[in-house]
Protein backbone atom coordinates (compact mmCIF):
# COMPACT_ATOMS: atom_id res chain seq x y z
CA UNK A 1 0.00 0.00 0.00
CA UNK A 2 2.82 2.35 -0.80
CA UNK A 3 0.45 4.51 -3.77
CA UNK A 4 -1.48 6.05 -0.74
CA UNK A 5 1.24 8.08 0.76
CA UNK A 6 2.86 9.11 -2.41
CA UNK A 7 -0.67 9.88 -3.91
CA UNK A 8 -1.53 12.11 -0.91
CA UNK A 9 1.40 13.79 -0.62
CA UNK A 10 2.00 14.18 -4.49
CA UNK A 11 -1.62 15.60 -4.52
CA UNK A 12 -1.52 18.09 -1.18
CA UNK A 13 1.87 19.54 -2.86
CA UNK A 14 0.10 20.35 -6.43
CA UNK A 15 -2.58 22.03 -5.09
CA UNK A 16 -1.08 24.09 -2.77
CA UNK A 17 1.66 24.70 -5.59
CA UNK A 18 -1.59 25.83 -7.80
CA UNK A 19 -2.60 28.16 -5.40
CA UNK A 20 0.74 29.43 -5.25
CA UNK A 21 1.20 29.98 -8.58
CA UNK A 22 -2.01 31.72 -9.19
CA UNK A 23 -1.23 33.68 -6.19
CA UNK A 24 1.96 35.00 -7.37
CA UNK A 25 -0.03 35.72 -10.87
CA UNK A 26 -2.21 38.17 -8.97
CA UNK A 27 -0.28 39.15 -6.88
CA UNK A 28 3.12 40.16 -8.99
CA UNK A 29 5.09 43.02 -8.22
CA UNK A 30 6.44 45.13 -10.96
CA UNK A 31 9.95 45.29 -10.74
CA UNK A 32 12.00 47.77 -12.89
CA UNK A 33 14.54 45.08 -15.17
CA UNK A 34 17.49 47.39 -14.65
CA UNK A 35 17.72 46.59 -11.11
CA UNK A 36 18.32 42.67 -12.05
CA UNK A 37 20.46 43.92 -14.47
CA UNK A 38 22.40 45.98 -12.58
CA UNK A 39 22.61 43.37 -9.54
CA UNK A 40 24.24 41.30 -11.70
CA UNK A 41 27.27 43.82 -12.73
CA UNK A 42 27.71 44.93 -8.52
CA UNK A 43 30.40 43.01 -7.19
CA UNK A 44 28.11 41.43 -4.78
CA UNK A 45 30.20 41.40 -2.05
CA UNK A 46 27.38 43.15 0.08
CA UNK A 47 30.22 45.45 1.83
CA UNK A 48 27.92 48.44 2.38
CA UNK A 49 30.85 50.79 1.23
CA UNK A 50 27.82 52.10 -0.59
CA UNK A 51 25.83 53.44 2.49
CA UNK A 52 23.12 51.16 1.68
CA UNK A 53 22.25 47.22 3.29
CA UNK A 54 23.85 45.46 0.58
CA UNK A 55 24.57 45.26 -3.43
CA UNK A 56 20.42 44.66 -4.13
CA UNK A 57 20.04 47.98 -2.46
CA UNK A 58 22.57 49.58 -4.43
CA UNK A 59 21.27 48.12 -7.31
CA UNK A 60 17.31 49.73 -6.43
CA UNK A 61 19.09 52.98 -5.58
CA UNK A 62 21.32 53.60 -8.64
CA UNK A 63 17.78 53.01 -10.48
CA UNK A 64 16.15 55.09 -8.70
CA UNK A 65 18.24 58.06 -8.81
CA UNK A 66 19.08 58.25 -5.12
CA UNK A 67 22.80 57.38 -6.00
CA UNK A 68 25.17 57.97 -8.49
CA UNK A 69 26.41 54.96 -10.68
CA UNK A 70 29.57 55.49 -9.09
CA UNK A 71 28.60 55.11 -5.58
CA UNK A 72 29.64 51.34 -6.04
CA UNK A 73 33.45 52.06 -4.34
CA UNK A 74 34.75 48.58 -4.66
CA UNK A 75 33.54 48.17 -8.01
CA UNK A 76 35.31 51.02 -9.55
CA UNK A 77 35.45 52.25 -12.82
CA UNK A 78 34.38 49.26 -14.34
CA UNK A 79 31.28 48.66 -12.41
CA UNK A 80 30.38 52.53 -12.65
CA UNK A 81 30.94 52.49 -16.71
CA UNK A 82 28.27 49.27 -16.85
CA UNK A 83 26.27 50.91 -14.81
CA UNK A 84 26.29 53.88 -17.06
CA UNK A 85 25.32 51.88 -20.27
CA UNK A 86 22.26 50.22 -18.16
CA UNK A 87 21.03 53.50 -17.30
CA UNK A 88 22.05 54.64 -20.46
CA UNK A 89 23.35 57.84 -19.08
CA UNK A 90 27.68 59.04 -19.24
CA UNK A 91 29.43 58.55 -16.27
CA UNK A 92 32.95 59.64 -15.32
CA UNK A 93 35.05 56.82 -13.54
CA UNK A 94 37.27 57.32 -11.23
CA UNK A 95 39.76 54.89 -9.76
CA UNK A 96 38.92 53.78 -6.08
CA UNK A 97 40.87 55.01 -3.28
CA UNK A 98 43.88 52.67 -1.23
CA UNK A 99 43.43 51.55 1.97
CA UNK A 100 47.03 52.51 4.06
CA UNK A 101 47.73 51.76 7.15
CA UNK A 102 49.47 54.38 9.46
CA UNK A 103 51.78 52.53 11.49
CA UNK A 104 54.97 50.85 10.95
CA UNK A 105 55.32 49.89 14.36
CA UNK A 106 56.14 46.06 14.24
CA UNK A 107 56.37 43.57 17.21
CA UNK A 108 60.47 43.96 16.55
CA UNK A 109 60.78 47.75 17.02
CA UNK A 110 57.80 48.29 19.71
CA UNK A 111 57.29 47.00 23.13
CA UNK A 112 54.39 45.42 25.08
CA UNK A 113 53.05 46.44 28.35
CA UNK A 114 51.95 43.42 29.74
CA UNK A 115 51.18 39.95 28.40
CA UNK A 116 48.35 39.42 26.64
CA UNK A 117 46.69 35.98 26.69
CA UNK A 118 43.05 36.96 26.12
CA UNK A 119 40.91 36.64 22.03
CA UNK A 120 43.22 37.57 19.44
CA UNK A 121 40.99 40.73 18.52
CA UNK A 122 41.96 44.06 18.74
CA UNK A 123 38.89 45.57 19.41
CA UNK A 124 39.18 42.91 22.60
CA UNK A 125 42.66 44.05 23.42
CA UNK A 126 41.71 47.81 23.03
CA UNK A 127 39.28 47.40 25.60
CA UNK A 128 41.47 45.28 28.38
CA UNK A 129 43.16 48.58 29.81
CA UNK A 130 43.43 50.09 26.62
CA UNK A 131 45.62 47.33 24.21
CA UNK A 132 48.64 45.34 25.09
CA UNK A 133 51.04 47.12 22.90
CA UNK A 134 53.32 49.67 24.74
CA UNK A 135 51.91 52.69 21.99
CA UNK A 136 48.20 53.71 22.99
CA UNK A 137 48.29 54.06 19.39
CA UNK A 138 49.69 51.78 17.30
CA UNK A 139 48.78 48.46 15.80
CA UNK A 140 47.43 45.95 17.79
CA UNK A 141 48.09 43.27 15.06
CA UNK A 142 45.40 40.83 15.81
CA UNK A 143 44.58 41.22 12.43
CA UNK A 144 40.49 42.16 12.73
CA UNK A 145 41.00 45.04 9.29
CA UNK A 146 42.42 41.36 7.36
CA UNK A 147 39.18 39.55 9.18
CA UNK A 148 36.98 41.96 7.81
CA UNK A 149 38.10 42.76 4.45
CA UNK A 150 35.57 40.77 1.99
CA UNK A 151 38.17 40.86 -1.17
CA UNK A 152 40.79 39.43 0.66
CA UNK A 153 43.15 42.35 0.49
CA UNK A 154 44.49 42.42 3.88
CA UNK A 155 46.63 39.76 5.45
CA UNK A 156 48.51 40.40 9.20
CA UNK A 157 52.47 39.52 8.08
CA UNK A 158 54.93 37.74 10.79
CA UNK A 159 55.97 41.01 11.66
CA UNK A 160 52.34 41.74 13.40
CA UNK A 161 51.37 44.50 11.26
CA UNK A 162 48.47 43.76 8.52
CA UNK A 163 49.97 44.29 4.61
CA UNK A 164 47.64 45.61 1.88
CA UNK A 165 47.79 44.12 -1.20
CA UNK A 166 47.14 47.29 -3.28
CA UNK A 167 45.70 45.40 -6.72
CA UNK A 168 42.90 43.90 -4.74
CA UNK A 169 41.92 46.88 -2.60
CA UNK A 170 39.31 48.26 -3.20
CA UNK A 171 38.86 51.30 -1.20
CA UNK A 172 35.48 50.31 0.41
CA UNK A 173 36.69 51.31 3.77
CA UNK A 174 35.84 48.56 5.70
CA UNK A 175 38.86 47.57 7.36
CA UNK A 176 38.96 51.72 8.31
CA UNK A 177 35.58 51.64 9.97
CA UNK A 178 37.01 48.56 11.82
CA UNK A 179 40.39 49.25 13.10
CA UNK A 180 39.79 50.31 16.75
CA UNK A 181 42.27 52.51 16.86
CA UNK A 182 41.95 54.08 13.41
CA UNK A 183 45.37 53.48 11.95
CA UNK A 184 43.65 53.01 8.48
CA UNK A 185 42.97 55.56 5.95
CA UNK A 186 41.64 55.56 2.27
CA UNK A 187 44.25 57.35 0.14
CA UNK A 188 44.14 58.39 -3.13
CA UNK A 189 45.06 56.11 -5.86
CA UNK A 190 48.99 55.88 -6.74
CA UNK A 191 51.85 55.54 -5.01
CA UNK A 192 53.68 59.44 -5.11
CA UNK A 193 53.99 61.22 -2.42
CA UNK A 194 55.78 59.96 1.47
CA UNK A 195 54.03 59.63 4.44
CA UNK A 196 54.59 59.76 8.01
CA UNK A 197 53.43 56.25 8.96
CA UNK A 198 52.70 57.22 12.65
CA UNK A 199 49.21 58.05 14.63
CA UNK A 200 50.92 58.88 18.32
CA UNK A 201 50.07 61.85 19.68
CA UNK A 202 52.09 61.20 23.10
CA UNK A 203 55.08 63.41 23.27
CA UNK A 204 58.81 62.49 21.93
CA UNK A 205 60.30 60.64 24.77
CA UNK A 206 57.26 58.84 25.58
CA UNK A 207 56.85 57.64 21.74
CA UNK A 208 60.39 56.51 21.75
CA UNK A 209 60.35 54.74 24.66
CA UNK A 210 57.86 52.08 23.40
CA UNK A 211 58.31 52.40 19.66
CA UNK A 212 61.70 52.66 17.16
CA UNK A 213 59.90 54.34 14.83
CA UNK A 214 57.13 56.51 16.27
CA UNK A 215 56.72 60.59 14.96
CA UNK A 216 58.98 61.97 18.13
CA UNK A 217 57.49 65.45 16.98
CA UNK A 218 61.13 67.04 16.49
CA UNK A 219 59.47 68.52 13.48
CA UNK A 220 62.91 68.14 11.33
CA UNK A 221 60.69 67.46 8.09
CA UNK A 222 58.53 69.97 8.54
CA UNK A 223 62.65 72.03 8.40
CA UNK A 224 63.48 69.68 5.82
CA UNK A 225 60.48 70.06 3.15
CA UNK A 226 61.49 72.83 0.86
CA UNK A 227 57.88 73.39 -0.04
CA UNK A 228 55.76 73.30 3.14
CA UNK A 229 53.85 70.35 2.48
CA UNK A 230 54.20 69.03 5.92
CA UNK A 231 52.58 70.90 9.04
CA UNK A 232 52.45 69.76 12.85
CA UNK A 233 49.15 68.12 13.81
CA UNK A 234 49.57 68.32 17.64
CA UNK A 235 52.73 66.17 17.90
CA UNK A 236 52.42 64.43 14.83
CA UNK A 237 53.71 65.60 11.66
CA UNK A 238 51.69 65.20 8.62
CA UNK A 239 52.36 65.30 4.78
CA UNK A 240 49.92 66.59 2.89
CA UNK A 241 49.76 64.26 -0.02
CA UNK A 242 48.26 66.90 -2.58
CA UNK A 243 51.09 69.32 -2.03
CA UNK A 244 54.00 66.56 -1.58
CA UNK A 245 56.20 66.38 -4.81
CA UNK A 246 58.06 63.17 -3.39
CA UNK A 247 61.76 64.77 -2.85
CA UNK A 248 62.67 62.75 -0.26
CA UNK A 249 64.36 65.47 1.76
CA UNK A 250 61.75 64.44 4.59
CA UNK A 251 62.67 60.70 4.64
CA UNK A 252 66.28 62.06 5.11
CA UNK A 253 65.59 63.99 7.72
CA UNK A 254 63.70 62.16 9.64
CA UNK A 255 65.24 60.80 12.66
CA UNK A 256 63.43 57.94 13.82
CA UNK A 257 62.60 57.24 9.90
CA UNK A 258 58.77 57.35 10.28
CA UNK A 259 58.41 58.58 6.83
CA UNK A 260 58.23 56.45 3.82
CA UNK A 261 58.31 57.06 0.25
CA UNK A 262 54.60 55.38 -0.40
CA UNK A 263 55.96 53.11 -2.94
CA UNK A 264 58.59 51.44 -0.18
CA UNK A 265 56.72 51.06 2.55
CA UNK A 266 58.26 48.60 5.02
CA UNK A 267 57.37 44.83 3.92
CA UNK A 268 57.42 41.99 6.29
CA UNK A 269 60.64 40.83 4.94
CA UNK A 270 62.27 44.38 5.65
CA UNK A 271 61.81 44.25 9.37
CA UNK A 272 62.55 40.30 10.20
CA UNK A 273 65.89 41.36 8.56
CA UNK A 274 66.39 44.57 10.65
CA UNK A 275 65.04 42.92 13.37
CA UNK A 276 67.93 39.94 12.60
CA UNK A 277 70.62 42.15 11.83
CA UNK A 278 73.08 43.00 15.09
CA UNK A 279 71.99 46.37 16.41
CA UNK A 280 74.92 48.54 16.16
CA UNK A 281 74.91 47.70 12.41
CA UNK A 282 70.88 48.99 11.67
CA UNK A 283 71.82 52.02 13.77
CA UNK A 284 74.56 53.25 11.87
CA UNK A 285 72.66 52.53 8.82
CA UNK B 1 -19.03 24.84 23.59
CA UNK B 2 -18.27 25.54 27.23
CA UNK B 3 -14.85 24.58 26.47
CA UNK B 4 -13.87 27.52 24.13
CA UNK B 5 -13.65 30.64 26.29
CA UNK B 6 -11.44 28.16 28.70
CA UNK B 7 -9.26 26.91 25.82
CA UNK B 8 -8.98 30.98 24.75
CA UNK B 9 -7.63 31.63 28.18
CA UNK B 10 -5.52 28.99 28.96
CA UNK B 11 -3.73 29.56 25.77
CA UNK B 12 -2.77 33.33 25.94
CA UNK B 13 -2.04 33.79 29.82
CA UNK B 14 -1.48 30.24 31.41
CA UNK B 15 0.12 28.29 28.70
CA UNK B 16 1.47 31.32 27.13
CA UNK B 17 3.49 29.42 23.77
CA UNK B 18 6.40 31.80 24.11
CA UNK B 19 7.01 32.60 27.80
CA UNK B 20 5.69 28.83 28.71
CA UNK B 21 6.45 26.25 26.45
CA UNK B 22 9.45 28.52 24.97
CA UNK B 23 8.06 28.24 21.30
CA UNK B 24 9.13 30.98 18.61
CA UNK B 25 11.83 32.50 20.83
CA UNK B 26 14.03 32.96 17.31
CA UNK B 27 11.02 35.82 16.00
CA UNK B 28 9.67 36.87 19.69
CA UNK B 29 13.93 37.87 20.25
CA UNK B 30 14.32 38.85 16.63
CA UNK B 31 11.84 41.14 15.62
CA UNK B 32 10.61 42.77 19.21
CA UNK B 33 12.47 45.85 18.03
CA UNK B 34 10.46 47.94 16.76
CA UNK B 35 6.53 48.49 17.99
CA UNK B 36 5.38 48.24 14.55
CA UNK B 37 6.89 45.38 12.71
CA UNK B 38 5.79 43.76 16.34
CA UNK B 39 2.70 44.01 15.48
CA UNK B 40 2.72 43.63 11.95
CA UNK B 41 4.66 40.17 13.08
CA UNK B 42 1.94 38.83 14.78
CA UNK B 43 -0.75 39.55 12.37
CA UNK B 44 1.13 37.63 10.16
CA UNK B 45 1.50 34.60 12.67
CA UNK B 46 -2.10 34.66 13.58
CA UNK B 47 -2.83 34.01 10.00
CA UNK B 48 -0.76 31.79 9.39
CA UNK B 49 -1.34 29.55 12.48
CA UNK B 50 -5.00 30.01 11.75
CA UNK B 51 -5.24 29.04 8.64
CA UNK B 52 -2.39 26.85 9.12
CA UNK B 53 -4.47 24.36 12.08
CA UNK B 54 -7.60 24.82 9.82
CA UNK B 55 -5.81 23.39 6.76
CA UNK B 56 -4.07 20.73 8.88
CA UNK B 57 -7.29 19.46 10.75
CA UNK B 58 -8.93 18.98 7.60
CA UNK B 59 -6.18 16.78 6.37
CA UNK B 60 -5.32 15.01 8.99
CA UNK B 61 -9.15 14.62 9.91
CA UNK B 62 -9.93 13.40 6.24
CA UNK B 63 -7.48 12.42 4.80
CA UNK B 64 -4.53 11.06 7.21
CA UNK B 65 -6.61 9.24 8.93
CA UNK B 66 -8.87 7.33 6.61
CA UNK B 67 -5.78 6.30 4.70
CA UNK B 68 -4.27 5.30 7.69
CA UNK B 69 -1.49 7.68 7.29
CA UNK B 70 -1.29 9.96 10.26
CA UNK B 71 2.83 9.10 10.51
CA UNK B 72 2.95 11.24 7.15
CA UNK B 73 1.80 14.48 9.72
CA UNK B 74 4.83 16.07 10.24
CA UNK B 75 5.33 16.13 6.51
CA UNK B 76 2.46 16.85 5.48
CA UNK B 77 1.67 19.74 7.95
CA UNK B 78 5.37 20.94 7.06
CA UNK B 79 3.71 21.23 3.43
CA UNK B 80 1.18 23.12 4.39
CA UNK B 81 2.80 25.59 6.55
CA UNK B 82 5.58 26.31 3.61
CA UNK B 83 2.88 27.18 1.33
CA UNK B 84 0.87 29.33 3.46
CA UNK B 85 3.88 30.97 4.32
CA UNK B 86 4.92 32.01 0.84
CA UNK B 87 1.27 33.03 0.38
CA UNK B 88 1.06 35.16 3.19
CA UNK B 89 4.32 36.43 1.70
CA UNK B 90 3.74 37.06 -2.11
CA UNK B 91 0.58 38.84 -0.85
CA UNK B 92 2.38 41.13 1.85
CA UNK B 93 4.97 42.22 -0.80
CA UNK B 94 2.29 43.79 -2.99
CA UNK B 95 -0.43 44.87 -0.25
CA UNK B 96 1.92 46.07 2.04
CA UNK B 97 5.82 46.96 0.82
CA UNK B 98 6.58 48.28 4.02
CA UNK B 99 5.82 45.69 5.91
CA UNK B 100 7.23 43.49 4.29
CA UNK B 101 10.51 45.41 4.56
CA UNK B 102 10.46 45.92 7.85
CA UNK B 103 9.53 42.18 8.90
CA UNK B 104 12.38 41.02 6.39
CA UNK B 105 14.05 37.64 7.21
CA UNK B 106 11.33 37.27 9.70
CA UNK B 107 8.71 36.86 7.38
CA UNK B 108 9.72 33.10 5.24
CA UNK B 109 11.24 32.80 9.03
CA UNK B 110 7.63 31.53 10.05
CA UNK B 111 7.76 28.31 8.05
CA UNK B 112 10.65 26.88 10.12
CA UNK B 113 8.54 28.63 13.09
CA UNK B 114 8.30 25.99 15.72
CA UNK B 115 5.30 27.63 17.20
CA UNK B 116 3.43 27.22 14.30
CA UNK B 117 3.90 23.71 13.75
CA UNK B 118 3.58 23.45 17.47
CA UNK B 119 0.03 24.61 17.24
CA UNK B 120 -0.68 22.09 14.07
CA UNK B 121 0.38 18.97 16.25
CA UNK B 122 -1.13 19.95 19.34
CA UNK B 123 -4.40 20.68 17.97
CA UNK B 124 -4.21 16.80 16.44
CA UNK B 125 -2.72 15.41 19.82
CA UNK B 126 -5.34 17.24 21.94
CA UNK B 127 -8.32 15.73 19.78
CA UNK B 128 -9.65 19.17 19.51
CA UNK B 129 -13.02 19.27 17.02
CA UNK B 130 -12.64 21.70 14.08
CA UNK B 131 -14.13 24.89 15.94
CA UNK B 132 -12.04 23.83 19.15
CA UNK B 133 -8.68 23.12 17.07
CA UNK B 134 -9.64 27.08 15.51
CA UNK B 135 -9.96 28.48 18.52
CA UNK B 136 -6.87 26.82 20.15
CA UNK B 137 -4.76 28.58 17.16
CA UNK B 138 -6.39 32.13 17.61
CA UNK B 139 -5.59 31.82 21.17
CA UNK B 140 -2.14 30.64 20.34
CA UNK B 141 -1.24 33.53 18.05
CA UNK B 142 -2.49 35.82 20.37
CA UNK B 143 -0.33 34.43 23.08
CA UNK B 144 2.30 34.91 20.67
CA UNK B 145 1.04 38.19 19.94
CA UNK B 146 0.91 39.46 23.16
CA UNK B 147 4.26 38.36 24.32
CA UNK B 148 6.05 39.73 21.13
CA UNK B 149 3.66 43.54 21.88
CA UNK B 150 4.91 43.38 25.70
CA UNK B 151 8.55 42.87 25.06
CA UNK B 152 8.47 45.17 21.82
CA UNK B 153 7.22 47.82 24.27
CA UNK B 154 9.41 47.33 27.03
CA UNK B 155 12.43 47.05 24.23
CA UNK B 156 11.54 50.37 22.77
CA UNK B 157 12.03 51.84 26.28
CA UNK B 158 14.81 50.14 26.83
CA UNK B 159 16.57 51.47 23.82
CA UNK B 160 16.82 54.76 25.41
CA UNK B 161 17.40 53.75 29.80
CA UNK B 162 21.22 54.11 30.49
CA UNK B 163 22.58 50.69 31.57
CA UNK B 164 26.39 49.36 31.66
CA UNK B 165 28.10 47.96 28.74
CA UNK B 166 28.18 44.48 29.68
CA UNK B 167 24.51 44.48 29.52
CA UNK B 168 23.56 46.33 26.10
CA UNK B 169 21.73 44.51 23.48
CA UNK B 170 20.85 40.85 23.49
CA UNK B 171 22.43 40.40 26.84
CA UNK B 172 19.13 42.86 28.72
CA UNK B 173 17.10 41.75 26.19
CA UNK B 174 17.38 38.06 27.15
CA UNK B 175 17.22 38.79 31.13
CA UNK B 176 13.85 40.82 30.22
CA UNK B 177 12.72 37.79 28.72
CA UNK B 178 13.24 35.62 31.68
CA UNK B 179 11.58 37.82 34.38
CA UNK B 180 8.48 38.27 31.66
CA UNK B 181 8.60 34.05 31.74
CA UNK B 182 8.21 34.52 35.78
CA UNK B 183 5.60 36.94 35.85
CA UNK B 184 3.34 34.99 33.22
CA UNK B 185 4.12 32.03 35.70
CA UNK B 186 2.12 33.46 38.13
CA UNK B 187 -1.37 32.42 35.70
CA UNK B 188 -0.23 28.97 36.79
CA UNK B 189 -3.14 26.92 38.17
CA UNK B 190 -5.67 29.16 37.68
CA UNK B 191 -7.46 27.38 34.83
CA UNK B 192 -7.49 23.77 33.42
CA UNK B 193 -9.31 22.07 30.62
Amino acid sequence: MLIYPIAALGLIGLIFGLILATAAKIFAVETDPKIEEIKNIVPGANCGACGYAGCAKFAEAVVHGDVEPGGCIPGGEDVTNEIGRVLGIEVSGEASPIATVFCIGDIYKTTDRFIYDGVKDCAISERMYGGHKGCAYGCLGFGNCARVCPFDAIRMGTHGLPIIDVEKCTGCGLCVKECPRDLIQLLPPGNNGHLALCTSQDRGKAVSKVCEVGCIACKACVKACPINAIEMEGKLAVINLEKCDDCGDCFEACPPVTIHPRSAIPSEKEAEEAAAAPKEVSESA
Amino acid sequence: METLLPILFIYIFIDNFVLHRFFGICPFLGVSRRMETAIGMSMAVIFVMTMATLVTWLLHTYVLIPFNLTYLQIVTFILVIASLVQLVEIVLRKISPTLYQGLGIFLPLITTNCAVMAVALLAVRQEFNLLQAIVFAIAASLGFSLALVIMAGIRERLELAEMPGILEGSAVTLITAGILSMAFLGFQGMLTL
